[in-house]
């Protein structure tokens, strides 16, 4: 894996607001606040006519919304036609799909200046509906008929997990726990409370109520109640990340056009993306994903950077699980050590590898096709030293890494980001 | 037409299943078996493969219990209060595959056991007058 043939830089990033937004807000609305977010963002200002094209990231507006062909619409939206406006897809990977194709199309010449477009609207289907969509990313052939929901075949990962390494119900709390503890500080957040917070609020409800209050001592009682209902064991409701609409937005340019938009770029230095058999009972290994092993390989390589040189992550915590596993998968621990750094808070924003500062998948919400393009936008925040309330973390971040998984890691895209 | 004669399609893999047949095929260059049905071997590149009934027995390497289920699980009366369970086989053969695990205590999920040897139960469910036969398996 050589270097990328041109310096790549990411010179501005913004995300809508995430959240339940449908009607309000579809699609085009989203992208827009996502866009005009990431404008500010941009030192010396950009304009349309300084991009060459508008790479889109979308799981699955045509299931969600009735609307393929969602690339020229964004371009349009943001006076970007007639430029080249594809758009990819690999599930939840979307839009680091796009961010990768990003990079790439600069460093080979192509293009100088693309933005990068990650944009889903999710509630517009009720519940059943949205988990029969994302069900799709999962094998429907094999997987479906044997009753795979995207939550079952993480509990089964997660089933997998535990008898292997030992992981407890309490180690994937502790994720829980942790994320929303981060995402409690992200005006951006979906969910804005941690789970103390919301285990208070529930108890001063029932007492309001006139109901039993229930008798939780700290979160964990909170969280094995019947307050937090198995949705697939041993995946409980506060397990799983939410159901989201929302848009990033992120301005790459190359290594000597990055100079006209600011004078501190974030600088691309590694990208890999991996795949693996859709089906999980193809694979080799139920308790790591291959893609992941493989799209960091190649990212850490490329950078010439090894995990422990890494500062802080954005990891693909769609469920609690899955940030376990991808903390052994990007070999910042050994496979079955992850759950002892949880518990020694090594990726609290005070610990020695801050994980999901943004507040995750799991409270900053988990719009799937934007994720891949809104995990940067913090990595660009604290970078700069700019991330909002109190969850800039206190040293100078130097390296940092996302891990964007696509379904049930049939697909993860892994960048490395350099100032 | 023998069994080796049918193409190595999904379609002739779902039809054996419909007459209570689980079918994999075996690559005839490097011994690989392929459950559900594959007609190239990704290892050989080879299209080269004969069908291979299995035992039907094995051990459970993964599962779940699912509360919040699919619209196809909703429909054959599956719920909150009545969960159901998506497993992983490990079959006898060496080969893994997808599979409703029942005969089992779906809402006490924690008694059931990784490991634990199963055995193929075809589980026919009617929907809209016809009768399907899905894969399942069960404690031995």
């Amino acid at each position: 894996m050589t270097k990328l043939a041109r310096k790549v830089a990411l010179v501005g990033a913004g995300m809508s607001k995430f959240g339940n937004h449908f009607p309000v807000k579809r699609n085009p609305d989203l992208w827009i606040d996502a866009w005009l977010n990431a404008k500010e963002s941009v030192d010396n200002g950009i304009e349309p006519k300084d991009i060459d094209a508008c790479y889109v990231g979308n799981y699955s507006s045509d299931l969600f919304n009735h609307q393929g062909h969602l690339g020229p619409q964004m371009a349009n939206l943001v006076g970007l036609t007639p430029k080249p406006a594809p758009r990819f897809e690999g599930a939840c990977a979307s839009s680091g799909i796009a961010l990768r194709q990003a990079i790439i199309a600069i460093a080979s010449g192509i293009h100088d200046v693309v933005v990068v477009c990650g944009v889903e609207c999710m509630t517009e289907l009720p519940t059943a509906g949205v988990t029969d969509v994302l069900a799709t990313a999962s094998d429907s052939l094999f997987e479906y008929p044997a009753g795979a929901t995207f939550p079952g075949l993480y509990g089964t990962l997660a089933s997998a997990h535990f008898k292997k390494y030992g992981t407890t119900a309490e180690d994937l709390m502790r994720v829980g726990i942790k994320n929303h503890s981060n995402g409690a500080e992200n005006p951006y957040a979906q969910m804005q409370q941690s789970i103390k917070d919301m285990m208070n609020s529930k108890m001063k409800r029932y007492e309001k109520e006139g109901r039993e209050i229930p008798d939780w001592s700290d979160e964990f009682d909170f969280l094995k109640s019947s307050a937090n209902p198995i949705i697939a064991y041993p995946l409980r409701l506060f397990d799983c990340s939410l159901i989201t609409d929302g848009s990033a937005c992120l301005f790459l340019a190359s290594g000597d056009k990055a100079k006209k938009f600011t004078d501190t770029p974030i600088w691309i230095t590694g990208t890999g993306q991996g795949s693996a058999a859709l089906s999980l009972h193809d694979r080799d290994s139920l308790t790591s994903f291959i893609a992941a092993k493989e799209a960091s390989r190649q990212a850490y390589q490329m950078s010439g950077l090894k995990p422990k040189d890494i500062q802080i992550a954005e990891v693909h915590d769609c469920f609690t699980i899955a940030e376990i596993v991808a903390m052994e998968d990007l070999g910042f621990y050994e496979q079955g050590k992850a759950v002892e750094a949880i518990k020694n808070g090594e990726s609290k924003r005070d610990g020695s590898l801050p994980i999901n500062t943004s507040g995750g998948l799991k409270s900053k919400g988990h719009p799937v096709g934007a994720s891949g393009a809104a995990m940067p936008v913090e990595i660009f925040k604290q970078m700069r030293g700019v991330a909002e309330r109190n969850r800039q973390v206190k040293f100078d971040v130097e390296r940092a890494l996302t891990h964007n998984l696509g379904g049930s890691g049939g697909t993860c895209v892994v960048t490395i980001y350099q100032k | 037409m023998t069994e080796n004669e049918k193409d190595f399609t999904i379609q002739n893999y779902l039809e054996f299943l419909e007459n209570k047949k689980l079918m994999g095929s075996k690559c005839k260059d490097c011994g690989t078996l392929y459950t559900p049905v594959r007609k190239l071997c990704p290892k050989c590149d080879t299209a080269n493969m004969e069908w291979v009934e299995m035992s039907g027995k094995g051990e459970l390497a993964a599962f779940t219990s699912i509360t919040v289920g699919t619209p196809y699980f909703i429909q054959k009366g599956y719920d909150r209060n009545n969960p159901y369970c998506f497993s992983i086989i490990k079959l006898k053969e060496g080969s893994m595959i997808s599979a409703q695990l029942v005969g089992v205590d779906e809402k006490n999920p924690e008694t059931i056991k990784i490991g634990m040897p199963v055995k193929v139960k075809f589980l026919e469910t009617e929907i809209k007058g016809e009768t399907k036969t899905d894969l399942g398996f069960e404690p031995i």
